[in-house]
């Protein structure tokens, strides 16, 4: 694997396996009292980031320093970008001094695609418009593989909310799937994807009535430019009917867990007791983030031999 | 030869600007230039109803003598060029402007089309009298549909006046589209690209159906590209609407798939869409429906193509490959046989704006136009955009292998291409 784009270039359920027990290496590393290994010295991480995001871009530039690597960082509103440079000329601008990984966060589909199609280093996506954001779905994966076992079959799943504009969802969609889990889409039509050919899901519309049964309730993010797009009439009307409150959390089962990928709309799609109960990974996920971000990096970088 | 009428043996000998002696085993002149034509067909040159040559105002995309040289390559003799040009071609100056450059590069019969509206607004007509009278035909608002109604019905209207005249739609409702790059199907939400539904063309090819039937304005469809158009189009043209449609190549071969790499070579509005519409627009081409191939040649300068597929503009390059990639994939296949092909590609095309009354689109007969391409439908080639003679270099045929390929074409009894070669 020369990049991580999309799930599906971890070569399925061994690939993405194989990265999680990969994982679960770095999470020890994570735990020492100096939580640092030599294993990519001399190599040089650049983030690209061409949105806000100061969640995932701190998460790769922490999982790069714990691996001893060179971190560099190119945030759009202080660059030559916002003189006018394209993408191309960017990417071959951070190619001249010498990088050995691009992790790129941009907002139109396919632009790690485009980066790695020009780019001789190695490119991790960190989110693309709606398409992918893999290592968020390969940290949910192993944050509910801790909980539930390493088996996730037969696991379900639903994912509760804007899926047709997420990349999480998508990403998770195919990771879960992968893994075995069921997979329910919950929220208004008017949010699901257009078309459902090759998902392997099933939607519903009423959230009541999916709650009951599933082993975990992953929420998305909910935006309020939506409604300008005539997507739901309110926020109000969206937290009545599919906002995770904590009369809904009462009803699940004792075991079931609640995930979100942040950031939360507290009170929206999530209630703030409900986001900080025991069933509750979003901590966890964040915290997770770093280990998994280090396994993509080292394989993707490392030579081969044992982590130390 | 092949021509409207059918297909025969002989040769043609040209004289000045016309066809002079169409026979069997003619002899050259003395002196008189001889282009060997053995093994190939003689048809009339290609018209293309759509095509972008950018000028004024995006020059380092195209010219109107670079885009002429490569639609002479591809067999051309006449194209009608889009208004989208800035400024637009909404002006009797600009449109003056147009037709000097295109008379001065003498590669192609270059055609102006002019604007609807000014300033393609979709609000107030364009002074279509004026242009008119300097000789366009088709009238559009390019990639801009008129969405409003009213307007459109009053330019139904008004073009009625003017003999000839034809009202062209870009038909897809901005509404509906909103922000889509891509065609609105499984593969825009598998890889995250908002889409453009099929219905934002044929509810606005519905309306203008409509609009048309009251006002007995002719309808031109740009570039078609969904199968519910076909049917509606199909439906019209029964009842005696007066409506011709065209659809371009990439519509007739490419799917939304073609996508899934995130290449911008592949976005084009309206966008490549399912393979039943692909289906339905063979069968369109076939029985008439649809009665032009035009290529909606759109060179876009590679940097504003070396970007995320939603930031690129759309459009892709076709002057050059047309011929070919219909002769390949359609009418090998037995899709369409050449004398379909030949007539969406030239005188059906040349009917829709009446170049036909003015020597283009055949027949191959004394005392026709000598605008003539020949083509030699074995010779094999591989496209390579940085090879094209446009300007630009945005094929979604990169690396295809056709078969067929322009050997010469003449203009006016002049070669501008000769064994493949443009003569300047």
């Amino acid at each position: 694997m020369r990049h991580l784009l999309a799930i599906d270039d971890l070569g399925g359920r061994a690939g993405i396996e194989e990265m999680l027990a990969l994982t679960e290496s770095f999470v020890e590393v994570t735990r020492r009292d100096i939580p640092k290994v030599p294993a990519l010295r001399g190599k040089t991480v650049v983030s690209l980031f061409f949105e806000e995001s100061t969640r995932t871009r701190l998460s790769f530039e922490t999982a790069a320093k714990r691996l001893s690597a060179d971190t560099m960082t190119f945030s759009v509103g202080t660059s030559s970008v916002k003189k006018g440079e394209s993408l191309l000329d960017t990417v071959r601008t951070i190619e001249a001094m010498g990088v050995d990984a691009i992790v790129v966060r941009h907002a139109a589909a396919g632009a790690a695609h485009r980066v790695a199609s020009w780019a001789d280093a190695s490119v991790v996506n960190a989110g693309d418009g709606r398409h992918e954001h893999p290592t968020q779905a390969l940290l949910d994966a192993y944050t509910l593989r801790r909980h539930r076992g390493p088996s996730l079959d037969g696991c379900r799943v639903a994912i509760v909310g804007d899926v047709v504009h997420s990349r999480v969802a998508r990403s998770n969609v195919r990771a879960l799937h992968t893994l075995g889990c069921e997979l329910t889409l919950v929220g208004p039509p008017t949010l699901m994807p257009e078309r459902l050919d090759g998902w392997p899901v099933s939607v519903a519309h009423d959230l009541d009535e999916v709650l009951p049964d599933v082993d975990v309730v992953y929420l998305l993010r909910i935006q309020r430019e939506r409604i300008a797009d005539a997507r739901f009439p309110s926020i109000r009307e969206y937290a009545t009917r599919w906002g995770l409150d904590e009369a809904r959390a009462a009803r699940l089962k004792p075991d079931t867990l609640v995930m979100h990928p942040g950031p939360m709309n507290r009170g929206i799609e999530i209630a703030g007791r409900v986001a900080d109960s025991a069933r509750s990974l979003v901590t966890e996920q964040v915290t997770n983030g770093v280990a998994v971000r280090m396994a993509v990096l080292w394989t993707l970088l490392g030579s081969g031999g044992p982590i130390v | 030869m092949i021509d409207a009428s059918g297909e025969r043996a002989a040769d043609v000998r040209v004289r000045a600007a016309t066809i002079a002696e169409v026979g069997a085993g003619l002899e050259p002149a003395p002196g008189a230039l001889v282009l060997d034509a053995e093994g190939c067909f003689v048809a009339p040159g290609l018209v293309d109803l759509q095509v972008h040559f950018r000028e004024p105002g995006r020059e380092d995309s195209e010219t109107i003598e670079t885009g002429a040289r490569a639609a002479a390559l591809g067999g051309f003799t006449a194209v009608v060029c889009m208004p989208n040009t800035e400024p637009p071609l909404d002006d009797a100056a600009v449109v003056q402007s147009v037709l000097e450059r295109a008379r001065a590069a003498g590669l192609c019969d270059v055609r102006p089309s002019a604007c609807i509206t000014k300033g393609r607004q979709g609000q107030e007509l364009a002074p279509m009298g004026e242009l008119y009278d300097l000789g366009v035909r088709l009238f559009t608002d390019d990639g801009d549909c008129v969405a409003d109604a009213r307007v459109m019905r009053r330019a139904f209207e008004y073009a009625s006046a003017l003999p000839g005249a034809v009202i062209g739609q870009h038909a897809e409702d901005p509404a509906l589209v909103h922000g889509g790059h891509m065609h609105e199907g499984a593969w825009s939400a598998r890889l995250g690209i908002p889409g453009r539904p099929a219905e934002a063309e044929s509810s606005i090819v519905a309306r203008d159906l409509q609009l048309a039937r009251r006002t007995g304005g002719r309808y031109h469809v740009l570039h078609m590209s969904c199968a519910t158009s076909a049917e509606l189009v199909r439906a019209a043209k029964a009842e005696g609407v007066r409506v011709t449609a065209e659809c371009t190549p990439q519509h007739l071969v490419l799917t939304d798939e073609a996508c899934a790499g995130f290449d911008p070579s592949f976005k084009m509005n309206p966008p490549l869409r399912e393979q039943a519409d692909v289906d339905a627009l063979r069968a369109a081409v076939a029985d008439g429906t649809i009665d032009a191939i035009a290529t909606d040649h759109a060179p876009h300068a590679p940097e504003t193509k070396d970007v995320p597929f939603e930031e690129a503009p759309p459009g892709m390059l076709g002057v050059e490959t047309a011929l070919a990639v219909v002769l390949t994939t359609l009418v090998e296949p037995g899709v369409l046989t050449l004398h379909q092909a030949l007539g969406a590609l030239s005188w059906q095309p040349a009917r829709v704006v009446g170049l036909d009354t003015d020597g283009h689109g055949g027949p191959v007969a004394a005392g026709a136009g000598a605008n003539l391409c020949v083509i030699d439908p074995g010779a094999q080639w591989v496209v390579e955009g940085d090879a094209l003679a446009s300007r630009s270099r945005n094929t979604p045929w990169e690396g295809w292998k056709l078969t067929g390929k322009v050997r010469h074409t003449i203009l006016g009894g002049v070669p501008t291409v000769r064994d493949g070669e443009a003569t300047r």
